[in-house]
């Protein structure tokens, strides 16, 4: 199975008749995915990609049952958008748009935090479950393979890297998820390996972060403490000079805080197996499994 | 986004945060009068460039050494003497690598009497979803140094940004520097007004350093630094009117401009690639082939033919020595990229080794563009490979 994704999701797409919105809605549903309902004011009552438009999240809800929400709103709006769904009882919402400001992001994680509804993103790729057939999110579906190694990333294209190498040496995914490449996302590290240590379908865990922050440092500490699965990890950003936004808003050093070289160290220390290139994500995942067996 | 020392305290001034009186200098016009205008018996002359470190810089002119970026006076006729020379001198700091940069304006102040100096800041904390006021009795002074060496003498409270700033915290920070009577009340507005500024213009950082109390018993901010939220200056058009085009890379605003997130390395590798963290990586392998990566270049999610021409124009005219070209394909096809890459090079004149690797969605077919293309590439079969090749044509030269 997988963590957060069911066969019972039902999915709204928040910004279907724009143009990413209704091109990955049409690419969610041939793989598989259960978009049920659309969003986007003004155009309620008319059909996109096949789906139904409503004006509302709420509207879309009552009609469909949609329990999940995906969203591709632009940036100025997108922070509403995760409250609206939220608002709405939307159980998980994945967030896609990039360039959201930090401090709307800061509010809205605030206001979460006393409600049911998991976030993840924003500036996220999404979440993918082979096995299901389910992918709330923009990644290119072909690369992934059915199996029991989840992973967790703060990037859209390296994750894809780190997959088809995984998927070569016949480790196959449970879930993957990319929590979002901005300094405030919803769901962090430390929430999904919570989850991927709970899941009875997940065997061992391939963390990719990045310089910028300390969430891969809070990881490293709640693994040596909580974690029995293995886990591979890669962090990008060793030649990033310091006080650059390295395209990402999330990944900056600053204050001489958040550097790889520390992420790498705390991460060894914990007893992970670090990857020393990019290159090697796929075989430290399987070292990792193979020592524990 | 970065703004100068002397933005950043207008904008102080008007969120009610006390700075000493001065003026900025651009050239000889602005040093008319500027004398007769000072008060005081000392005064600070301060070179305005985006980079730290500037009290402890060395300027230069025509390669003679002038004096440090930040001097301290006891005439206004010697305030002008120095501001003339720092404006058009080239200041290096540790912040600015050996090429420094060129001083193009210079802020003359008065003189503050100091009595105790403090460091206050209000920054994003993204763990915690709040904004974290920071405030140390170590001000003055590098805060990287104190937060590594005597991490226990910064202080720290969280403000909620659904609730905003509560004047408890300004208390329970005010008593923790050691400050009594009217300062009290004093550093719990200022503070409170900091944060205010913080949240009202989107700052990412919002930092007084040092904050002074002077012997006449008030709170100044005799230097400070404000970053902005880039992604929030759609809705802040008075803070995206205040930068300064001036500091930037030229080549970087160019990228900027054509939607590519490019910077500037001091390498000779250039590379392309779509993606930030694939990016990253990217110049990361680089190195651990033994090269220095040129620059860090995000084409975005989907390498189109435009985005890669402009991509080759700027890393040729930055003079890299070599290209390595590394696109994962997903929901972009490597065939529509190969060919986005087979037409931007027929618009460029490439006289330097390429290295080309593509993965993903349809590789076969756009290995066999490349190929049949005649275009003078290197193939490689993935990311270590092609870091490899790269890294060894650029040796042979």
């Amino acid at each position: 199975m997988a963590i957060l994704l069911s066969s019972k999701t039902r999915v709204v797409v928040q910004g279907i008749t724009g143009g990413a919105g209704k091109f990955h809605t049409g690419l969610m549903r041939q793989y598989g995915t259960q978009v049920v309902a659309g969003v986007t004011p003004g155009k309620g009552g008319t059909l996109a990609e096949g789906v139904p438009v409503f004006e509302t999240v709420q509207q879309a809800r009552e009609a469909t049952d949609a329990n999940a929400a995906i969203i591709f709103v632009p940036a100025r709006f997108a922070a509403d958008s995760v409250v609206e769904a939220s608002d709405a009882g939307m159980e998980l919402v994945v967030c896609i748009t990039e360039g959201i400001p930090a401090l709307d992001m800061a509010r809205v994680k605030n206001l979460l935090a006393s409600r049911g509804t998991v976030l993840i993103g924003p500036n996220t790729p999404g979440i993918i479950a082979p096995a299901l057939h389910c992918k709330m999110g923009i990644m290119p579906d072909m690369i992934f393979s059915p199996g029991r190694v989840g992973l967790i990333s703060r990037s859209g294209t390296l994750t894809y890297e780190a997959v088809d190498q995984l998927t070569r040496l016949g480790l196959g995914q449970s879930t993957c998820v990319g929590i979002g490449g901005d300094p405030v996302v919803g769901q962090t590290f430390l929430d999904l390996l919570e989850r991927f240590e709970a899941d009875p379908d997940t065997d061992g865990v391939v963390l990719i972060g990045e310089i910028g922050g300390n969430q891969e440092e809070r990881a490293a500490r709640f693994i040596a403490e909580h974690m029995t699965k293995p886990v591979a990890a890669f962090i990008a950003g060793k030649t990033a000079p310091p006080g650059r936004r390295m395209g990402h808003a999330g990944a900056i050093i600053s204050g001489g805080k958040g550097t790889a070289a520390d992420k790498v160290a705390a991460l060894t220390e914990a007893g992970i197996v670090v990857a020393p290139t990019p290159a090697d994500i796929g075989v430290a995942m399987k070292t990792a499994l193979e020592r524990r067996s | 986004m970065k703004v100068h020392e002397f933005q950043a305290k207008m904008l102080f001034r008007d969120h009610g945060i006390p700075c000493p009186d001065g003026a900025v200098v651009e050239g000889e016009a602005d040093l008319e009068g500027l004398a007769a205008r000072l008060s005081g018996d000392v005064f600070v002359v301060k070179a305005q460039i985006h980079a730290g470190g500037r009290g402890k810089g060395k300027a230069c002119r025509d390669g003679v050494e002038v004096g440090r970026g930040v001097h301290v006076v006891r005439s206004p006729e010697e305030a002008v003497r120095i501001a003339r020379t720092l404006l058009g001198a080239t200041l290096v700091t540790i912040q600015t690598g050996s090429r420094g940069r060129l001083v193009r304006k210079v802020l003359v102040e008065n003189g503050v009497d100091i009595d105790k100096e403090f460091y206050l800041a209000a920054i994003l904390d993204r763990e915690t979803a709040t904004v974290a006021l920071m405030a140390s009795a170590e001000g003055g002074t590098e805060i990287e140094e104190v937060a590594r060496r005597t991490p226990e003498r910064i202080h720290t409270v969280r403000v909620n940004p659904l609730l905003g700033y509560r004047e408890f915290q300004g208390r329970v920070l005010a008593l923790k520097l050691g400050l009594s009577g009217e300062a009290v009340g004093q550093f719990v507005r200022l503070a409170g007004n900091l944060v205010k500024l913080f949240m009202a213009k989107d700052c990412s950082l919002a930092e007084v350093n040092p904050l002074v109390l002077t012997r006449q018993g008030n709170l100044v901010a005799i230097d400070g630094k404000l970053n902005f939220d880039d992604n929030a200056l759609f809705r802040q058009a008075a803070v995206a009117g205040l930068q300064d085009v001036g500091e930037e890379e030229p080549s970087e605003v160019e990228a900027d401009r054509a939607k590519l997130t490019y910077i500037k390395l001091d390498g000779n590798i250039g590379c392309l690639v779509n993606g930030a963290g694939l990016a990253m990586a990217t110049m990361d392998i680089i190195k651990e082939c033994g090269g220095e990566p040129a620059n860090f270049l995000d084409v975005g999610g989907t390498a189109t033919a435009e985005n890669v021409a402009k991509s080759f124009e700027i890393m040729l005219r930055d003079k890299v020595q070599g290209i390595f070209v590394n696109v994962f394909g997903g929901i972009v096809r490597c065939d529509v990229v190969a060919q986005g890459l087979v037409d931007a090079l027929s618009k460029v004149k490439l006289d330097v080794p390429l290295v080309v690797r593509l993965e993903g969605n349809r590789k076969a077919e756009a290995l066999a563009i490349l190929a049949g293309s005649g275009l003078p590439l290197i193939a490689a079969a993935d990311m270590k490979d092609g870091a490899t090749k790269i890294v060894a044509a650029c040796r042979r030269g």
